[in-house]
């Protein structure tokens, strides 16, 4: 991995279209400032891995409760 | 074309059912061409299903059935992806995570698929709305009618 030390208002470059600014810095928290092309798309990584780890789940055999569901012929809010 | 699925053995489906999904979904990156099959009588919950994998098929059903103030804006690099055009033309599904009990049943709110059905385009958006998480309970809000089957 490529380590950069830099001050807050610096900026980092990465290619010709994504630039990330340090806003601030303060105790272990670091709030960065990110531009880059619309069709980048940007998260925070432990968010992107909880989706990922959920659609894991939502797709484990559960041949068991199939019956109930087709069996379900409506849904009411209360 | 005859395909192989998960809940409804070998299906009939024509070409133009099927609903591309050019960034694939989070953890499945191969799998780029799904098909909708309904799972119920009412139509309340849907198979989306892999036409390349048999055992990839997700479950799902409309969020705003049961999570009225359900709401969001499409950033525009997904209206762009998506070539939306109109908002008449977009489906929006929420993920189920089936438990077993099913009252244990939890939608994905977090990271909705939403469908382009004119252009058969989707993505799992994936939002950045602190009232939005991966595991609401579905039946905290919802009743269900009908039989064990």
């Amino acid at each position: 991995m490529l380590v950069l030390s830099r001050k807050s208002g610096e900026v980092i470059k990465i290619g010709d279209e994504i630039e990330i600014t340090v806003i601030a810095a303060k105790g272990d928290q670091v709030k960065i400032g990110i531009n880059a092309p619309k069709n980048v798309e940007i998260y925070r990584k432990e968010v992107f891995e909880q989706i990922i780890s959920e659609n894991k789940q939502a797709t484990t055999d559960l041949s068991s409760v199939m019956g109930l569901i087709r069996g379900i012929k409506g849904l009411r809010g209360k | 074309m005859k395909i192989n699925t998960k809940y409804h053995g070998e299906r009939e489906i024509e070409e133009k059912e099927i609903i591309n999904f050019p960034n694939a979904i989070p953890g499945f990156l191969e799998e780029k061409e799904f098909i909708m099959l309904p799972l119920n009588e009412g139509d309340e919950f849907i198979v989306l299903q892999s036409l390349a994998n048999r055992q990839l098929a997700f479950i799902m059903t409309n969020p705003f059935r049961f999570c009225k103030e359900y709401d969001f804006t499409l950033e525009d690099y997904v209206v762009e992806q998506l070539e939306i055009e109109s908002e008449k033309d977009i489906l929006v599904y929420t993920i189920l995570t089936v438990q077993d009990p099913f009252d244990q049943t939890t939608a994905n709110l977090q990271a909705p698929i939403v469908i382009n059905m004119k252009k058969k385009l989707a993505k799992q958006v994936i939002l950045n709305h602190p009232d939005y998480r991966t595991k609401h309970m579905l039946f905290s809000k919802v009743q269900f009618e009908g039989k064990k089957v």
